[in-house]
């Protein structure tokens, strides 16, 4: 090519001054809210992402969608983030990739069975048609599994899995449609606060006065809360996830073993995309791949589905679950310092609930809804020793 | 010179979808990346990545201070090979 291309690229604008709410993390649950709050009304939002849209786990995760859970409240706000789901792609008008091929979650032993199949009872009170299916079931869903190694499954065939990168920029361009103010490759240095409650949040690109912060920064969070002498219970852990060379579609649900973690679903892409457990990774912020992830994937993987074998894995890459001692999220208010909300803590499983945490955080914030559920999520519950459970977590 | 421009030919990225990308608001490699698919195909960027940059500065983003981040296996492998990585007790 000899001609060179216009310059087209539009400079980011100025940071606003002032703000009525500063939204730390510009990944799906700060976007999420941001825009269910512009739904409502709420005006002066701006959003400060520092890195690009989908650089932390938004962008990373395997983009599973499910409401097989074990806990009442899990499967209330799943089967409401699915719904909101399937409508996305038509209310933003953007493709998601929306598909849904069920969940199938592989049980070992008749003790895991048994789990399975009292998570599958609580869900089908809640009108989701999960049920335990045999072997021969499992064939007929997947016939290229391997069940000899699995007494059971659970299935939902109403589960299903989107491509995560367009569900964020969807949120993104339909809040700066409602006056949102973006704000990319901006970090937050500093949280001020005046007399104990938040003043100011200080950014490599300016000061902004505020009230009301938020942090919805993931795994970064505690980095965030610290700024102002808050200790959160969660802590950062890698999980790896890879990606092989697309084929023609024939793997219907996304495949789950709670054992060892090991999942694997087509995208609409035609690519095997999964990950599983590894006990073993660094402390701390770390985005870096090993080897040792996948031969431990693909050992597992092997196992399960032998046929898989000469597919070739193409990309490797990593993002951070932000962990919890509970497994449950910390969200709503924090007492220590007035005006700072959480919504973190998701354990890895935050991409799915964004859409119905959205919608119900700017409820309670504006109206004062949902109260029984940020009281029950909120981080006092480590200050008053009242820990929550979930035994359904994947990876 | 032809309308149709194929920057990326593992994914058939155009230099139109570089353009529409970075008017939508994409100013860096890694946003244009994500945004257009360029080098998440079978050769992860090996023969695009260069190219994408150098438009990406023409087009008024961002200069790129390195490539898009490498990721592994640097050339596809079969899972059965992979699977033989660790011994038994790892």
């Amino acid at each position: 090519m000899s001609a060179r291309m216009e310059p087209i690229a539009v400079p980011p604008s100025a940071l606003p001054e002032r703000a009525d709410v500063v939204i730390v993390g510009g990944g799906i649950m700060g976007l999420a809210i941001a825009w269910n709050l512009a739904q409502l009304g709420q005006e002066r939002i701006v959003v400060v992402e520092k890195s690009y849209l989908c650089s932390g786990a938004s962008g990373r995760n395997g983009g599973g969608v499910r409401a097989q859970w074990s806990s009442e409240t899990n499967v209330r706000l799943m089967k409401r983030s699915i719904a909101l789901c399937s409508d996305f792609a038509t209310k933003m008008r953007i493709n998601v990739w929306f598909r849904r091929g069920g969940y199938l979650f592989l049980a070992r032993s008749d003790a895991r069975a048994k789990q399975l199949e009292e998570s599958a009872r609580l869900q089908r009170e809640h009108g989701l048609p999960t049920r335990i299916v045999d072997r021969a079931e499992m064939k007929d869903i997947v016939p290229e599994l391997d069940t000899s190694h699995f007494v059971a499954a659970s299935w939902n065939s109403e589960d299903g899995v989107v491509f995560p990168w367009p569900f964020v920029w969807g949120y993104a361009r339909a809040c700066q449609k409602l006056g949102v103010a973006l704000h990319t490759h901006t970090s937050v240095s500093e949280i001020e606060t005046t007399n104990g409650r938040v003043s100011g949040v200080v950014t490599s690109r300016g000061r902004i006065a505020t009230e009301k912060v938020l942090v919805c920064a993931g795994a970064w969070s505690p980095e965030i809360t610290r700024m102002v002498g808050v200790e959160l219970p969660s802590h950062p852990h890698r999980h790896e996830i890879c990606s092989s060379e697309p084929l023609k579609p024939f793997l219907r649900p996304l495949v789950g073993d709670l054992a060892d973690g090991l999942y694997f679903s087509q995208s609409m892409r035609g690519e095997i995309v999964g990950g599983i457990s590894n006990a073993k990774v660094p402390e701390g912020l770390d985005q870096r791949s090993s080897m040792r992830f996948l031969g431990l994937y693909a050992r597992a993987l092997s196992r399960a589905m032998p046929v898989l074998g000469d597919v070739k894995i193409l990309r490797q890459w990593a993002g951070c679950y932000d962990i919890t001692p509970d497994g449950n999220p910390l969200v709503g208010d924090v007492d220590e310092v007035p005006g700072m909300y959480l919504m973190s803590g998701f354990m890895g499983h935050g991409f799915m609930m964004a859409p119905v945490m959205g919608e119900l955080f700017a409820r309670w914030l504006l109206h004062g809804e949902e109260r029984e559920l940020f009281e029950r999520w909120n981080l006092r519950r480590y200050r008053e020793g009242r820990l929550l459970s979930e035994t359904m977590i994947l990876g | 010179m032809s309308d149709k421009i194929v920057v990326c030919r593992c994914e058939d990225v155009t230099t139109h979808e570089l353009e529409e990308a970075v008017r939508a608001g994409h100013r860096d490699l890694e946003s244009l990346k994500r945004y257009t698919g360029f080098g998440t195909g079978w050769c992860q960027g090996k023969q695009c990545v260069a190219l994408c940059s150098r438009l990406l500065i023409e087009l008024g983003g961002d200069a790129p201070e390195g490539p898009i981040t490498a990721r592994p296996p640097f050339h596809p492998i079969s899972v059965a090979r992979l699977a033989r990585v660790l011994g038994e007790d790892e």
